[in-house]
């Protein structure tokens, strides 16, 4: 058994693709939060009056709040105020197209593979990518937009559609909702802005990718998608960073409003830089999503492949209130070396006949750890609800953990819950037995563990469900040898 | 093609295999018989590669290489093929994935070409009626949910695609039932050439009625105490090991 402990550990460790960093010229703002930072900020993005006072108020709440320490993860205490809040690419005059924008940034979305040149556009996804905290560029504008689909960074939003940001923002994830969404309210820097009008199924797939480039900057994103009624989307988001020693803070906060009939899906691919083997740097992924199923018959599907970050702290979640709407989670959690992850998701049942399913798969490997979280509530009102719950944790050596918390509050006698969980490891056997007919042992978790994540893999865009299963295979890259 | 000279292997520190000695030829088929827990499937393991197994003394040369030195992927990639006496369920991967997969590393490892989705269905289909393989088996799970039987057809069936030069079979048709027994043993009979060779475990002298042996040999306790022919087996069957207890020290001493 030894040698598969020992080969397990050989398998750990694979360089970070990604931990590339790019020179650009930077315009920063002095490390350290305080109501100036907030009006700087603000200020530059040419913000509506209301919008800073909204992040005044988050951050006067924020400033009252303590940092939550439930959470099955550890890290050193975080220096709020050795933190530069805002970082942008130093920019000579407003971007009108891609060819305005900084040769080395293109560079760099080219090397993530990001299809940001003309070429690449006519693969049929539309890009939005977010450098360190500002939008850098959008493609496929137009072509949205004959559809009457918003596509664009927040901060055009705020410019272009103010009212639509008015009437939305803070809907779903209020500034006073938990620490880190008060204090991504107080200093969100960018972020991705969609609206799907009535009616229209959005042509393309939308898709944002998250960069952190500078050192000692937060990210502190904020998305927004509103699905109008009978509109469908599905939106995309992919995230990597640099490799650097300091462990770097990303406080996103992702609102979802579905009405009537509406559908949105929401994929992720997070691979924030996971520090060394050793544990050193590393993104610190504290993230609030959540999706509102406003209107009768909307459904919220949140899919989720994490394989980066020194810790992940995330619960997608679902608010079902429209009559017979439906939420949907479905995760795949890859944790190597000292990663730690806490996640999983919220199904809050308050409609009527109202769905919900959840599938987590769990990998760990190393020396890491993997939580699944989950709560699952059922209101009062909330007659014939149910909810499907299966979480599955696979181990890779034996120094890494597993755990599950599933939380249950069913409050309506006519739900039906139901919840499966299941421990397996890798076994010696099965790595054998691939051996044996020609694979190496490589290959051969990799096959495993795809195999194992399988119905997530299932419910990814096709080409973002290769993606997956690539990092997949390089995120467990020295867990087996 | 394989030659193992006085091998003597032991696990967790006890010696199970004792000093064995084997040479199979080309065009040959070896049944190896014995009782319970004399070592049979610990051999066909230490074939293939098993790294738990501790090899204490001896050489397995399989077409003049060293088989010990090799990774057991690479023993596959080479031709050796084993079909599993307890075959392993893989949740979430197709058996067409892996067999695809598998042939095409094998197919890299000899310099050839890998084969295409189109040109691995038409070898599949191609393939399925060696052992009256179902089309339905081969979209799910690798072994997960088959039937005993169905995982020991699957093994032939994937020896049937991938060509090796020497297949063992460890109680393949322990499990079957009369009908399956006899499918799966016309299909070894249809791979068999005159250029690869098998070792075939066995309990039953009725696997060898169908897959006629050219040589027998009886292990107990980690030692193969008689070889002979497919009468041997016969024998055995009439008298039970015990028989055998009295000409081992005879044998051995001839040898
Ligand atoms: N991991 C292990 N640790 C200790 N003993 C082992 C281990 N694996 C096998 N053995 C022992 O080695 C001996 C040989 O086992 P093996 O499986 O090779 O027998 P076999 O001849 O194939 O038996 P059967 O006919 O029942 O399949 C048995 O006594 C078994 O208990
Ligand atoms: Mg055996």
């Amino acid at each position: 058994m030894s040698t598969e402990v020992n080969e397990i550990e050989e398998l750990a460790n694979r360089e970070y693709k990604y931990g590339f960093v790019t020179e650009v010229e930077t315009e920063s703002a002095p490390k350290g939060l305080n109501e100036d930072i907030i009006r700087l900020i603000s200020q530059k993005k040419e913000e509506p009056e209301w919008m800073l006072e909204w992040r005044l108020k988050a951050f006067n709440h924020w400033k009252k709040m303590t940092e939550p320490n439930w959470q099955n993860v550890n890290f050193p205490p975080i220096d709020y105020q050795d933190i530069v809040y805002y970082s942008a690419p130093k920019k000579k005059k407003a971007l009108n197209s891609l060819d305005e924008v900084d040769p080395e940034i293109l560079k760099t979305f080219e090397k993530l593979g990001i299809p940001l040149e003309e070429q690449k556009i006519l693969s049929g996804v539309a890009v939005d990518a977010v450098f360190d905290s500002v939008s850098v560029a959008t493609t496929f504008k137009e072509k949205l937009a004959e559809e009457g689909v918003i596509f664009c960074s927040m901060s055009d939003a705020l410019k272009e559609h103010p009212e639509l940001v008015k009437q939305y923002i803070g809907s779903v994830v209020p500034y006073t909702d938990n620490y880190f969404a008060a204090l991504n309210s107080a200093v969100f820097t960018d972020g991705s802005f969609v609206f799907i009008p009535k009616g229209v199924r959005c042509p393309m797939e939308l898709s944002t990718y998250f960069r952190i480039n500078a050192a000692n900057t937060g990210q502190f994103e904020r998305t927004l998608i509103v699905a109008e009624e009978g509109s469908y989307v599905s939106y995309l988001e992919g995230c990597t960073a640099p490799q650097r020693d300091e462990n770097q803070l990303h406080a996103a906060v992702v609102e979802l409003i579905s009405l009537d009939n509406a559908e949105i899906k929401y994929s992720t691919i997070q691979n924030w830089y996971a520090g060394d083997k050793d544990g050193i740097g590393g993104i610190y992924n504290f993230v609030t999503k959540r999706g509102l199923c406003k209107g009768i018959n909307s459904k919220i599907s949140w899919t989720q492949v994490e394989t980066g970050s020194s810790i992940t702290w995330k619960y997608p979640s679902c608010v079902l209130q429209g009559e017979n709407s439906i939420g949907e989670f479905y995760s795949v959690a890859v944790t190597n070396n000292m990663q730690q992850a806490d996640t999983g998701t919220k199904m809050i049942h308050l409609g009527k006949n109202t769905r919900s399913t959840i599938v987590s798969k769990g990998i760990s490997a190393g020396r890491s750890n993997n939580s699944y979280r989950g709560l699952v509530k059922v209101n009062k009102k909330a007659s014939g609800a149910r909810n499907f719950s299966q979480c599955d944790s696979l181990l890779i050596g034996d120094q890494c953990g597993a755990h599950t918390f599933p939380y249950l509050e069913v409050n309506n006698p006519s739900a039906i819950v139901e919840h499966e969980a299941t421990t397996s490891k890798i076994g010696a056997d099965q790595i054998f037995y691939l051996n044996q007919r020609g694979l190496s042992t490589e290959d051969a978790v990799n096959m495993i563990v795809n195999g194992y994540c399988k119905e997530v893999f299932n419910v990814l865009p096709m080409e973002f469900a290769v993606e997956a299963q690539k990092l997949l295979s390089v995120s467990l890259e020295g867990s087996v040898g | 093609m394989l030659e193992i000279k006085n091998l003597r292997v032991a696990i967790n520190g006890k010696e199970i295999l004792k000093g064995i000695n084997l040479k199979v030829n080309k065009g040959e088929v070896h049944a190896i018989m014995g009782p319970n827990g004399s070592g049979k499937s610990t051999l066909a393991q230490v074939l293939a590669g098993r790294e738990e197994y501790e090899i204490l003394e001896g050489e397995i040369l399989f077409e003049g290489k060293n088989l010990i030195e090799m990774a057991p992927e690479d023993r596959a990639r080479e031709g050796v093929f084993l079909a599993f006496q307890y075959p392993i369920e893989i949740p979430g991967v197709s058996n067409t994935n892996l067999l695809k997969n598998a042939l095409n590393e094998i197919r890299k490892y000899r310099g050839q070409e890998p084969l295409d989705a189109m040109e691995f269905l038409t070898l599949v289909k191609k393939k399925m009626p060696i052992v009256e393989m179902r089309q339905e088996l081969l979209s799910r799970s690798v072994n997960e949910a088959f039937s005993g039987g169905e995982k020991k057809k699957n093994e032939i069936f994937q020896m049937a695609v991938l060509e090796p030069k020497l297949g063992i079979l460890d109680e393949t048709d322990s499990g079957l039932d009369i009908d399956a027994l006899r499918i799966v043993a016309n299909g070894v009979n249809q791979i068999k050439n005159e250029n690869n060779a098998f070792v075939v475990v066995t309990h039953y002298q009725r696997l060898l009625n169908y897959i006629v042996p050219d040589f027998v040999h009886v292990l107990q306790n980690g030692k193969i105490i008689k070889s002979g022919n497919k009468e041997l087996a016969l024998e055995l069957e009439e008298k039970g090991y015990d028989w055998l207890k009295e000409h081992e020290a005879e044998f051995v001493a001839a040898k």
